[in-house]
């Protein structure tokens, strides 16, 4: 087993992979919530995904990562037996999870390959979960059997309805919640504004809410200040102090424009995406 | 024989308007004959004030000697035997509040210049004696282990191979150097010097590990109770950036320096090979009179600004970067704004920078620090 080696890559839809590499230093200590940065050689970026899993004796991690620009592109092109340049990690707090006994888990599009492992940590930490999964229609839609093996329920929705329910994530926590449901927190992880919406629902059911925030980041260690999201009116590092926070207290709309912000140069990027093999890039 | 020159020896530099267009070193080095000439300035103190400025106690008069001799690598070998990095001091140590600032030649004209002839004497050797085949030290059986690979660190693990001890160094990084890869830049530290400096390192049988984050993958007990390490060195460095808490902050367009730097420098934003973005505009301020500052200056010229302003709140008699840096920055057109705080940074209604506002300040009585404090004296907009 070489150092960062891809050992298993497994397609899961059309744009999103996941991945088993050798990574012992950073399996030992891994816990469910937790990312690792990594860059995939010498002229790489260097790029935060969240851990889906590990298993420490294997000394391994598993990464699930969804194709949407210039380096997640480059690792569609890295094969098993290739290695990263770099991983580092685990980065970030551990998922919050003592004291609750039952909790929403609310998963958009790419947001289920996070919410996965925190669902089902939570899961075999012995709380209670309820899984929403959203996907826009039934090409898109991941995890399915892993979500139905690793929580106490799933619910199925899709924007179109061409899979399971026909409804946003949203509508079906209001069903619940309405229903009757108890929920001691409800944890959102998707698209910002999703992620938004859930919050204020949570809110105005006094529930608890926590989200998972992603931002641009460099080292992952709180020197760049790069990854800075307004919490309750305070700046916040999300690498060091993430990445999962009170989402009521969540500056959304400056979290989504600071997200956006290196678009357009990325979007000049992707049109050039290099071949990345056995560590050497080929210009095609 | 003595040199009675009062000026030092200029060191040959890049022209101005050439190299504030590329990330080349600004400063080439003395010749071999400048050294000479340099080094005869030397007045061989009995009471060597210059060494009591060395934080490391540098056998300053000792090693002049030498080069004027025209003994470089003796030079070079009375350097090593207490300094570990003297190539990157040469460079980047505040000579000026250190050695040089003790030299009694300052007295009546310029010091000796101990910095450059330091460089002279640690490049020579690089050029000549560089891939001389180093041994590994010989063990004593002990394991150390040092926690990050800057200069802090780097020092650290030389002294202890040196003096047999097996050392592993910790980084979190992908690389080794600390701020010297990640924040001071290529024109004023050519990588490849530290990366020889932590080659000799390695060859001398440090053991490097990058990606290894203490305390979260390893923690620092687990080092000494599992890995078996019976001491630790911790040079994890300054870390936070520190904002500045005015309106604005959050801006599309206001980075720490860190980060700017760190893109820059450490992930090469600067070369078209490398997928790292940056950010890019015609104007630009920097915040900050230390050498942070100045390096942050000097890569947006480079990066192609028009306009790059330092907004310092105090004067140019406390600015505390290298007197070199300064120097330097304002021969690249910087401009200085003295005396100037900022209170807030404008921006569209969609996050984009627009300008920054400050107030003008005056020096009042002298701080805690001994330095003049600076107080607000009206308001201005510069945008
Ligand atoms: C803590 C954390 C955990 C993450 N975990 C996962 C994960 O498990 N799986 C996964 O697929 N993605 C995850 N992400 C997002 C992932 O880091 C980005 O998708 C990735 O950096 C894109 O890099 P790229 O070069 O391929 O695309 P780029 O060309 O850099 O970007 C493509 C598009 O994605 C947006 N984008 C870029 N970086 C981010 C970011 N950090 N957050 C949000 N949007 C971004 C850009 O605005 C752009 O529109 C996580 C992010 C964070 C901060
Ligand atoms: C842009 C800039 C320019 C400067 N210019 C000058 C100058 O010209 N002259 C001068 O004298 N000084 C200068 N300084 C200051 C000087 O660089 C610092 O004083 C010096 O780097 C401190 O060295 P250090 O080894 O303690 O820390 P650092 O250089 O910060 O190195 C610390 C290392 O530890 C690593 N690390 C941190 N946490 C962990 C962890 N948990 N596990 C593993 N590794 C970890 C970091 O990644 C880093 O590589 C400058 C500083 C900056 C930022
Ligand atoms: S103080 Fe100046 S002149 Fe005297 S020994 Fe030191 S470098 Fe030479
Ligand atoms: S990524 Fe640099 S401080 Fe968070």
């Amino acid at each position: 087993m070489k150092r960062f080696e891809i050992l298993k890559k497994r397609k899961l839809n059309n744009n999103i992979t996941w991945l088993v590499i050798s990574a012992p230093l950073v399996a030992r200590k891994a816990k469910p919530g937790q990312f690792i940065i990594l860059r995939t050689d010498e002229f790489g970026e260097r790029i935060p995904l969240t851990m889906a899993g590990h298993d420490e004796k294997a000394g391994t991690i598993d990464l699930i990562y969804a194709a949407v620009g210039r380096t997640t592109m480059l690792m569609d092109r890295m094969e098993e037996g290739d290695c990263f340049a770099d991983i580092v990690g685990p980065l970030g707090k551990p998922t919050h999870m003592e004291g609750l006994k039952k909790v929403c888990v609310v998963g958009g599009g790419t947001g289920n390959a996070l919410a996965y492992p925190i669902a089902t940590g939570m899961h075999r930490h012995g709380i209670k979960v309820d899984m929403i999964c959203g996907f826009k229609n039934k090409e898109l839609v991941i995890l399915e059997e892993e979500f139905r093996k690793g929580t106490d329920h799933l619910y199925m929705v899709t924007d179109d309805g061409s899979y399971g329910e026909k409804a946003f994530t949203t509508d079906k926590l209001k069903q619940l919640i309405s229903e009757g449901h108890v929920y001691d927190e409800i944890v959102a992880v998707g698209p910002p504004i999703m992620m938004k919406l859930v919050c204020q629902l949570a809110k105005e059911h006094g529930i608890a809410c926590v989200a998972s925030l992603t931002a641009y980041m460099i080292d992952g260690t709180g020197m760049c200040g790069g990854c800075r999201a307004i919490i309750g009116g305070e700046n916040k590092f999300v690498c060091v102090d993430g990445p999962e926070f009170d989402g009521t207290l969540v500056d959304w709309d400056e979290l989504i424009r600071r997200n956006a912000y290196y678009a357009q140069q990325e979007a000049h990027d992707r049109a050039h995406v290099c071949r990345l093999t056995g560590g050497v890039r080929y210009h095609d | 024989m003595i040199n009675f020159a009062k000026q030092k020896n200029p060191m040959p530099e890049q022209e101005a308007n050439v190299r504030n267009h590329n990330f080349q070193e600004v400063a080439l080095g003395y010749s071999p004959e400048a050294a000479v000439r340099e080094a005869m300035r030397c007045l061989k103190c009995r009471k060597h004030p210059c060494m009591d400025g060395c934080p490391v106690m540098v056998r300053i008069p000792e090693f002049i000697e030498k080069v004027a001799q025209g003994e470089f690598e003796e030079a070079y070998q009375i350097i090593r035997k207490t300094s570990s990095l003297p190539a990157i001091c040469g460079r980047v140590c505040p000579q000026e509040t250190q050695c040089e600032g003790r030299c009694v030649q300052a007295t009546k004209g310029e010091p000796v210049a101990i910095g450059r002839l330091e460089r002279f004497v640690a490049d020579w050797h690089g050029a000549n004696y560089g891939d001389e085949e180093i041994l590994p030290a010989k063990s004593n059986g002990h394991k150390v282990a040092v926690v990050g690979a800057g200069p802090a660190g780097l020092a650290c693990a030389g002294d202890m191979v040196n003096k047999g001890y097996e050392v592993t160094v910790y980084e979190s990084l992908h690389k080794t150097g600390g701020v010297l890869v990640y924040g001071i830049p290529q024109f004023r530290l050519p990588k490849e010097i530290v990366a020889a400096e932590i080659a000799q390192l390695e060859a001398k049988g440090v053991r490097f590990v990058t990606d290894a984050l203490i305390g979260k993958a390893i923690t620092v007990d687990e080092l000494m109770s599992q890995e078996g390490f019976e001491s630790v060195f911790i040079g994890t460095g300054a870390g936070l950036p520190a904002f500045m808490n005015i309106p604005g902050e959050n801006l599309l367009e206001v980075c720490s320096a860190n980060e700017y730097l760190t893109r820059i420098n450490l992930m090469k934003a600067y070369l078209e090979e490398y997928d790292t973005p940056i950010m890019r505009a015609e104007r630009i301020a920097v915040v900050g009179g230390g050498n942070v500052a100045m390096d942050a200056a000097r890569c947006a010229k480079r990066m192609g600004a028009k306009e790059v302003s330092i907004i310092y709140r105090r004067s140019a008699e406390e600015i505390p970067a290298r007197a070199e840096e300064i120097h330097h920055a304002v021969e690249e057109g910087i401009i200085f704004r003295y005396l100037t705080n900022p209170v807030a940074i404008k921006g569209t209604p969609e996050g984009h920078v627009t300008g920054i506002e400050c107030v003008e300040m005056e020096l009042g009585e002298p701080d805690a620090s001994g330095r003049r404090r600076p107080v607000e004296k009206r308001i201005h907009g510069l945008s």
